[in-house]
């Protein structure tokens, strides 16, 4: 056995190497689809509760999701700028 | 053929509907939809087989009717006929029928509201509704899975396959009827076809415990790359009703797994001939 395994370390099977692409790619793009989807429409209710107090625009408003392993992080971001100055 | 009847249960059930669907064009949707059909009907479950393909309807080619199609689903769903014109009756098995997708038609005249009532329409007198759906993931793949109780995901045991279908996956768990009214979720069968055990005991072919461990839903079996599948639909004859097919055999044990009874898993490794066992052959 250890003879054979040899081998097949020295030249991996095209079959592995497609399955290692894949556990990847697939990895990858499933946790995509939960960013997008509401980001946009969360961000705009944000930025309409802030409005009632605040007088802002929508580029002073920043909203990020980044993953570190298993933990998801939201990041949101409001920079408030000196009245009269852009 | 044989038809196992089943004793229906007195009280009325509505019909299970199994979406048939892959992501990806060339896999065996409509060959799969037309054996699994044709299978339950032969156990003797009422069963409907609707090809979703609008423009590019082949399933009435695979079930050999494509002369006897006079109406189709979009007639159905525009009133210029009704549902019973348009079911076409197989002459082979009694309790299958084929729905037909229209030819003519663009794909957006499928709207989610005329499929929902055909569909609840066919739910009272049939067991089985089984959704050709058509490959990509544009409207008719979104309509063919909307109303889905059960999927059966239609997989090569290759890259580009697998990616799709981990896809579809997705979008069955969050595009559907049952995701969007937070029902159970839809039941995810994986069904893996051209399978050669082969290239996968070479290593040139994802194994079926790959594409099983990559896509995490339950495997319900494998079709061997076959001969017969080919010779099936030239003469327009579902797989599951020819005579001595492998495939056609992979189709029923697929079947029966379905309504959950125990069946070896076959087609799955190179037909076993060992090396002593050529040496001390005694036939």
């Amino acid at each position: 056995m250890k003879f054979l395994d040899f081998f097949r370390s020295k030249r991996p099977s095209s079959a592995s190497i497609a399955k290692e692409r894949l556990q990847i790619i697939v990895s990858h793009e499933r946790r995509r689809p939960s960013t997008p989807d509401f980001l946009p429409s969360l961000q705009k209710d944000i930025l309409e509760v802030v409005r009632k107090y605040i007088q802002i625009n929508e580029n002073q408003i920043k909203l990020s999701v980044d993953r570190n392993g298993d933990c998801e992080v939201l990041e949101l971001n409001i920079s408030l700028s000196d009245p009269g100055k852009k | 053929m044989i038809e196992d009847r089943v004793t229906r249960k007195e009280e009325q059930k509505l019909a299970k509907v199994v979406v048939v669907t892959s992501g990806k064009g060339g896999v065996g949707k409509t060959t799969t939809s037309a054996a699994f059909a044709a299978g339950l009907a032969v156990r003797g479950y009422k069963t409907v087989v609707i090809d979703f393909d609008v423009g590019l309807r082949n399933l009435d080619l695979i079930m050999g009717c494509e002369r006897r199609v006079v109406y189709d689903l979009l007639n159905v769903i525009h009133g210029e006929g009704s549902l019973n014109q348009a079911l076409i009756k197989d002459k082979r098995v009694s309790n299958l029928f084929i729905l037909p997708a229209s030819q003519t038609r663009d794909k957006d005249a499928l709207s989610m509201e005329g499929v929902g009532e055909v569909i609840s329409t066919l739910q009272e007198s049939f067991d089985y509704i089984i959704c050709d759906s058509p490959a990509g993931i544009e409207k008719g793949a979104m309509t063919a899975m909307y109303f889905a109780d059960e999927a059966l995901v239609v997989t090569n045991p290759e890259i580009s396959s697998v990616r799709d279908s981990d896809r579809i996956i997705g979008m069955l768990a969050s595009k559907t009827r049952r995701a969007e009214q937070n029902l159970p979720p839809v039941k995810e069968h994986l069904v893996i076809t051209r399978y050669d055990p082969i290239r996968v005991n070479k290593g040139d072919m994802l194994s079926a415990d790959d594409v099983h461990e990559i896509l995490a839903i339950s495997f319900l079996g494998v079709v061997p790359e076959s001969k017969s599948v080919l010779a099936a639909s030239n003469s327009g004859i579902p797989v599951t009703l020819t005579d001595d097919s492998d495939a056609g055999e992979a189709y029923f044990d697929m079947v029966d797994r379905f309504l959950g009874q125990d069946r070896p898993f076959r087609f799955m490794d190179v037909p076993k001939r060992s090396f002593l066992s050529r040496l001390f052959r005694t036939q």
